[in-house]
């Protein structure tokens, strides 16, 4: 029997010709990462087993991201103690404001990951970098604490669904209505401790901006992780943006999967994602008048420039609606400046949105646009459960960067083509 | 090392926004995390919670956040067990890893009611419903994560082996 991408790099990396579902294995890290929330936690586990220094100054990544710019005082504590734990052992990739960006967005554009890695991150949503054919997961403070002392993690080889991508997307539809598209279909524990294998002609018409937020979500689903097939917009992606070696690997023809679904990406809609599970899917034409009070545009899921391209093509020329707010959050300071360049920023203001500095902010409640008791948003975040964004009794509507700026637009949720028709 | 407890039951898919918000992660200590813990859902759970009580779940608990506060706020709530149909796979690490006792039993899950007397032995793989008088089976973990739990965590494990 062959072995999946995801088996074959975990086989690799642990040392063995060949491993099976289930089997436990200890493997060797490429990247561990933390950010304000869980890496303070991490840091005092760490402290805990004696040990005086990371095994690698290198291989760590240090992003705070999720309450900054520090939002008080116990914010600002919690940074305070990664920035002076990275001093100490000298890691190398500690973000500091104004260079840190979210951090699923910030590390594959500076390269730090690339394919054939092995990626722990304490964030569930560490699993985006399998769009570069990296095996790629979240874990907790414990386990990032044990991977800074010992460079490796034990894990489960996971059993594997294929997901074969045919056809192309229509005009408006983006990796987030393939992926929202999918956890409707399977459910959000439907691929539970296994892992999600992308591949399929349809593939060529993703971009990695797309792939980036199809295996991002993968988590939604209850994954292990994600993981793309390595093609040559792969190639050209990693090319331009990383300097580390890299490897490639490629599905065995008899690999096994447990299950294997055929999904024809031309016929998914823009799709939304209702409270108060990311299952809740239906295509937004379906839904009828639903009024907003709030739009964020922006997180690990959906804050790179094509997003901001897709919600300023819709913006441009025409005015948020009265009743509501809408937040653009650029995920990191390099997509910031790309926004200015191509002149998104004046589309933005001038349409009345607020534009923020990089921050994972409103997405977990944290800051930056909270919700108050009734108030209804459309977010192109990755969850929408019970209070996630403020009050207990808010709502989040999960939707592409496109039905995000038509419904702000529209002071409702609709589709692009309602208001560009 | 046995387990003995009164039930507080709740459904499928309790997320780890619920049982602690992120408002509440600008800290990480304990007790200031138990005081939370499951404010979102059930507003009583902090004023009812007996040290020694067993939290039961349906399908996929513990899912969303990464967050290692969701097992140390119920650790820290006094619950002393967790059993659910099913759990989400980084809460299961993260709660074993901070020696937080879970089991996986769906058939004791349809069961068990509110206010059940459980006990859960988890060396035997077995649970006993005192309430009803049912016994179930549940899967013993595998070897190398026994070890993880004896040594009393991942921390533990690792000074252990140095």
């Amino acid at each position: 029997m062959g072995m999946t991408m995801t088996q074959k790099i975990l086989a690799k990396s642990s040392g063995n010709k060949y491993v099976t579902p289930g089997m436990l294995i200890s493997a060797k890290v490429d990247m561990v990462l933390g950010n304000d929330i869980t890496a303070p936690v991490a840091i005092k586990e760490f402290e805990k087993t004696g040990a005086e220094k990371v095994f690698d100054t290198e291989k760590i990544a240090l992003v705070p991201d999720h309450f900054t710019p520090n939002k008080d005082i116990k914010s600002a504590e919690q940074v305070k103690l990664m920035r002076e734990f990275s001093r100490k052992m000298g890691i190398k990739h500690f973000f500091e404001i104004g260079q840190m960006g979210v951090e699923h967005a910030l590390l594959p554009e500076l390269g730090l990951v690339t394919a054939g890695d092995v990626v722990i991150g304490a964030d569930s949503h560490t699993c985006t970098y399998g769009a570069l054919g990296a095996f790629s997961t979240g874990v907790g403070s414990t386990d990032m604490a044990a991977a800074m002392v010992t460079g490796e993690v034990w894990l489960k080889v996971p059993e594997a669904i294929k997901f074969n991508l045919i056809g192309k997307p229509g005009e408006w539809v983006c990796g987030k209505d393939i992926i929202l598209h999918i956890i409707g279909m399977i459910g959000v524990d439907g691929a539970l401790y296994k892992s999600m294998e992308f591949t399929g002609e349809g593939l060529e018409f993703l971009t990695m901006d797309d792939r980036f937020t199809i295996a991002n979500m993968a988590i939604e689903a209850g994954a292990k992780n994600g993981i793309f097939e390595v093609d040559d917009e792969t190639l050209k992606y990693i090319a331009e943006h990383s300097s580390k070696p890299y490897e490639v690997f490629t599905a065995d023809s008899d690999a096994d999967y447990v299950q294997e679904y055929t999904i024809d990406i031309g016929k998914i809609k823009p799709t939304v994602a209702l409270p108060h599970l990311p299952e809740n899917t239906k295509p937004v034409d379906e839904l009828g008048d639903i009024h907003i009070d709030q739009v964020v545009i922006g997180s690990c899921t959906n804050g790179r420039i094509e997003d901001m391209r897709a919600a300023a093509k819709i913006l441009a020329g025409r005015k948020v609606h009265k009743n509501v707010r809408c937040i653009i959050i650029p995920a990191t300071q390099n997509v910031w400046k790309q926004c200015l360049k191509e002149g998104l920023f004046d589309i933005f203001i001038d349409a009345g949105c607020a534009v923020s500095t990089p921050t994972c902010g409103p997405c977990l409640g944290g800051h930056m646009g909270i919700l108050a008791e009734g108030e209804r948003a459309v977010s192109t975040t990755n969850r929408n459960f019970v209070g996630r964004m403020g009050h207990v009794k808010s709502e989040v509507y999960l939707a592409s960067p496109a039905v995000a700026a038509a419904s702000a637009i529209a002071g409702k949720i609709v589709s692009p083509a309602a208001i560009m028709d | 090392m046995n387990y003995i407890g009164d039930v507080i039951k709740y459904g499928d898919n309790v997320d780890t926004d619920v049982i602690i918000p992120a408002r509440y992660l600008n800290t990480s200590d304990h007790a200031e995390l138990a005081k939370h813990c499951m404010e979102d859902l059930d507003k009583t759970f902090v004023s009812r919670v007996k040290k020694g009580d067993i939290m039961v779940g349906g399908f996929n608990f513990g899912c969303g956040s990464s967050r290692e506060h969701a097992p140390i706020a119920i650790k820290a709530s006094g619950i002393s067990c967790v059993v659910a149909k099913s759990f989400a796979r980084i809460f299961y690490r993260n709660a074993i890893n901070i020696g937080l006792p879970i089991v996986e039993c769906p058939e004791c899950v349809d069961e068990t009611n509110e206010g059940d007397r459980l006990e859960i032995d988890l060396e035997k793989g077995e649970i006993i419903n005192h309430t009803s008088g049912k016994k179930y089976k549940t899967n013993a973990f595998p070897d190398f994560i026994q070890e993880i739990i004896r040594a009393g965590g991942l921390i533990q494990y690792i000074r252990n082996r140095k």
